[in-house]
């Protein structure tokens, strides 16, 4: 088995490594001791870039060279299956740009938001510590499978190595994320619009400005996509000066103002009527838009930092590590590390890693760049929201994002509950930041979006002073997170739905046909059923949703990240190199531990669904409504609601232990075997293809 | 790198971001390898990988 030796490192790159540990070290050593006084961000981005480093320098090439093996002289299947279209070798900057606006999406700026309520020393150990041994390893070993597996998807090296019913309960896994995803997402949009008119205005302008555009990149001026871009971005930045406009008159206000049940019906239909229509009117158009504004504005959000440098008002510590939090419940462990799953580790990952990039990488050389280096510039993307949040005002963070259930529904109630919990606030403060965000209230705005853009738009505003601009980079980024959330819900609706007709077409093979207008019809139907229900239950849960919802996803994105690592070290022992199998075996074993108890806990236990649903059934017993229940029909829609929840998540844990079971399985049939048993395609040598022939 | 290069590099990952692979070489590809193919236009080939992206597992994550 041949390795390639990595280069000798000089004494002067010795020198320099050892000085970047040092830094590092006493970044954190600052960052996890300071007692007292507030620290500055810039401690925790200057620790994030120095573990990064060493990180991707010193493990990344570890699993390069020895666990993985990566062999730079073996052909890679862009160049094997070249086909001028999927298939392509590509430059490996390209690659890399490909992949990262592939990865990043609304997730690591969510999970890290919703976690800052216990201090931002939690999360952002977690996100540092779990990127670089679990999160980048993941998706890198993924990247690397699959490079040497004609790059097949995730779906089908599980079928291929742990067999095919290993593949079938993976599938039902994915369907099942991908569910809770766009649910979670929606009701993410949902949160951050409800009694927004203005918010909901320039929202709303997006779908004639995607059609606009998508009609002229079709007749008027065909695959002009950075043009057509700058015309959108223009209006949409329109569409936001016009919406204080619009908020300002009450007459148009009172057009776009919705409670959170009108909107989820809106964004229900609205997602049903996109994902029927043709890619390139409404699809296509608003994602080249959410793609570029995503990379812009993760651009916008790094100036600011680092040119704002705030210092940060959470504490390290806060008390809700103790589990009582109002954000989300449960105790750190093991709900941190559920709440921050995209940017730590994300499950969600080994699709990509395993769909089109693993088809341009020229060279097995570069999947450690491309897949390690990748998810490192997620964890940064997730420490700046982290950053974000936590140089907010302590007390503003917790109006916003705590249930009307805990906090009440008046800023004096708010002010007061808040200021109880040692977060002092009055409110006063509380009034004059929604004045300054341009909205009549901030508090029940939970769901990470609203959050990120309150401490965006400050942090803005510190560098670009300006009458009312807070006003306007708070309605940016509520904007920016509402297309790219509707771009993955549309696509993930069309991506649910072929799901759907491949799990029927186990059943009935018809039904997989993809070009029936039935099948479509109906799988489409049950996809948005499915997600929609979701949806509908975060918009009339007591606790506002986010706090039900987010754990469920959280328990459903480790759980698949869970099983990609199963996969990883499975292959790991198969091809002999049993000595290596903890790589990716400890971060699996973590995530199996969290997934079960967190999982554990929702469904038995003080803070589970199961417990939810009894109150609810106990006071109907009573005869006594609960809030926000107004009659016994919607106490009895919260208890069953809970009860589907609850269910759910026992699915889950079914479905991890059973994944658990198979790779277990396959590691003892492995280490029995006398030679390696992983199904890698034969090598070619890159160096026996003539150049210019592929 | 010359400035000129670096900006067709931004311009090709921008555009593989979006589902659309290179023009140039898919071209350079067909008329090597399948000469008897006709050759599409470039709105024939964008309109083409406009539907291929949305098929099959997408492309984005949450």
């Amino acid at each position: 088995m041949e390795t390639t030796a990595a280069r000798p490192t000089s004494t002067l790159g010795k020198i320099i490594w050892a000085i970047l540990a040092i830094i590092g070290a006493a970044c954190l050593a600052v960052i996890a001791l300071q007692r007292g006084e507030p620290i500055n961000a810039i401690w925790l981005v200057a620790a994030a870039v120095a573990i990064f480093l060493i990180g991707y320098r010193f493990y990344g090439k570890f699993i390069e060279h020895r666990v993985l093996q990566m062999d730079p002289s073996r052909a890679p299947p862009s160049v094997l299956r070249n086909d001028g279209l999927d298939y392509v070798p590509t430059d490996k900057w390209v690659v890399f740009g490909h992949h990262f606006a592939a990865i990043a999406g609304a997730g690591p700026l969510v999970g890290p938001v919703l976690a800052a309520q216990m201090g931002y020393l939690p999360g952002t150990l977690w996100i540092l510590f779990g990127v670089v041994l679990g999160g980048a390893v993941q998706d890198f070993m993924v990247l690397g499978l699959s490079v040497r597996r004609d790059a097949r998807s995730l779906g089908h090296m599980l079928r291929e190595e742990l067999g095919p019913l290993a593949g079938v309960v993976a599938m039902f896994g994915l369907l099942a994320l991908m569910m809770i995803v766009l649910a979670v997402l929606a009701l993410v949009v949902v949160k951050a619009l409800t009694h927004s008119p203005w918010g909901t205005f320039s929202v709303a302008c997006t779908i004639p400005i995607a059609l606009l555009m998508g009609v002229y990149l079709r007749w008027l001026r065909p695959g002009r996509i950075l043009e057509v871009s700058l015309i959108g971005l223009v209006l949409l930045l329109a569409s936001i000066a016009y919406g204080a406009h619009v908020a300002a008159t009450p007459a148009l206000a009172s057009l776009f103002d919705f409670d959170a049940k009108s909107l989820a019906w809106l964004l229900i239909i609205y997602g049903y009527i996109a994902s029927v229509l043709p890619v390139w009117l409404l699809l296509a158009p608003r994602d080249y838009l959410s793609t570029f504004l995503k990379i812009g504005t993760i651009l916008l959000l790094a100036i600011a930092i680092i040119f704002a440098a705030p210092q940060m008002q959470m504490p390290a510590v806060s008390r809700f590590i103790d589990g009582t939090g109002p954000v989300f419940q449960g105790q750190l462990f093991p709900f941190l590390f559920i709440t921050i799953a995209c940017g730590s580790v994300s499950g969600w990952h080994s699709i990509i890693a395993s769909g089109t990039t693993p088809k341009l990488l020229s060279n097995e050389g570069e999947a450690r760049m491309v897949g390690y280096g990748g998810m490192l510039m997620e964890a940064f993307v997730a420490i700046m929201a982290l950053i974000a949040a936590a140089s907010l005002h302590p007390g503003v963070y917790f109006a916003m994002n705590s249930p009307a259930a805990i906090v009440g529904t008046t800023v004096e109630h708010a002010a007061t509950v808040i200021s109880q919990w040692g977060f002092v606030v009055t409110p006063d403060e509380l009034v004059r930041t929604a004045h300054e965000i341009g909205e009549t209230t901030v508090l029940g705005r939970a769901g990470g979006a609203p959050t990120l853009a309150v401490g965006m738009a400050q942090l803005l505003h510190n560098i670009l002073p300006g009458e009312g601009m807070v006003a306007f980079w708070y309605h940016y980024a509520i904007l920016f997170e509402a297309l790219f959330i509707l771009t993955t819900v549309d696509a993930g609706t069309r991506v649910g739905r072929f799901m759907i007709q491949e799990i029927a077409g186990l059943v009935h093979e018809p039904l997989k046909g993809t070009e029936s207008w039935i099948g479509n019809i109906l799988a489409t139907t049950i996809c948005v059923a499915l997600w929609g229900y979701f949806l509908y239950q975060g918009a009339v849960d007591p606790l506002g949703g986010i706090n039900t919802l987010w754990p469920l996803f959280g328990i459903a994105n480790q759980m698949l990240a869970a099983i990609a690592l199963m996969l990883a070290t499975v292959v790991t022992v198969k091809l002999k190199r049993e000595r290596y199998a903890w790589v990716p075996g400890i971060p699996a074993l973590w995530l199996v531990i969290c997934t079960l108890t967190a999982g554990f806990e929702k469904v038995i236990g003080p803070i589970s669904f199961t417990a939810a649903a009894q109150k609810y059934t106990q006071a109907m017993q009573e005869g006594t409504l609960m809030a926000p229940a107004k009659n016994l029909g919607e106490m009895q829609r919260i208890i069953t609601n809970n009860a589907v929840d609850a269910t759910l998540t026992a699915v889950f844990i079914l479905l991890v232990l059973t994944m658990l079971g198979f790779s277990i399985y396959a590691i003892i049939k492995a280490l029995r075997a006398s030679a390696p048993t992983a199904h890698e395609a034969p090598r070619v040598a890159l160096a026996s293809l003539a150049s210019g022939s592929i | 790198m010359t400035l000129l290069r670096i900006w067709q590099r931004l311009v090709q990952t921008a555009r593989l971001s979006c589902g659309v692979p290179d023009y140039e070489v898919y071209v350079t590809h067909l008329r090597t390898h399948h000469p008897e193919r006709k050759i599409p236009t470039y709105a024939e080939f964008f309109r083409d990988r406009q539907v291929a992206r949305y098929k099959g597992t997408g492309g984005r994550c949450c």
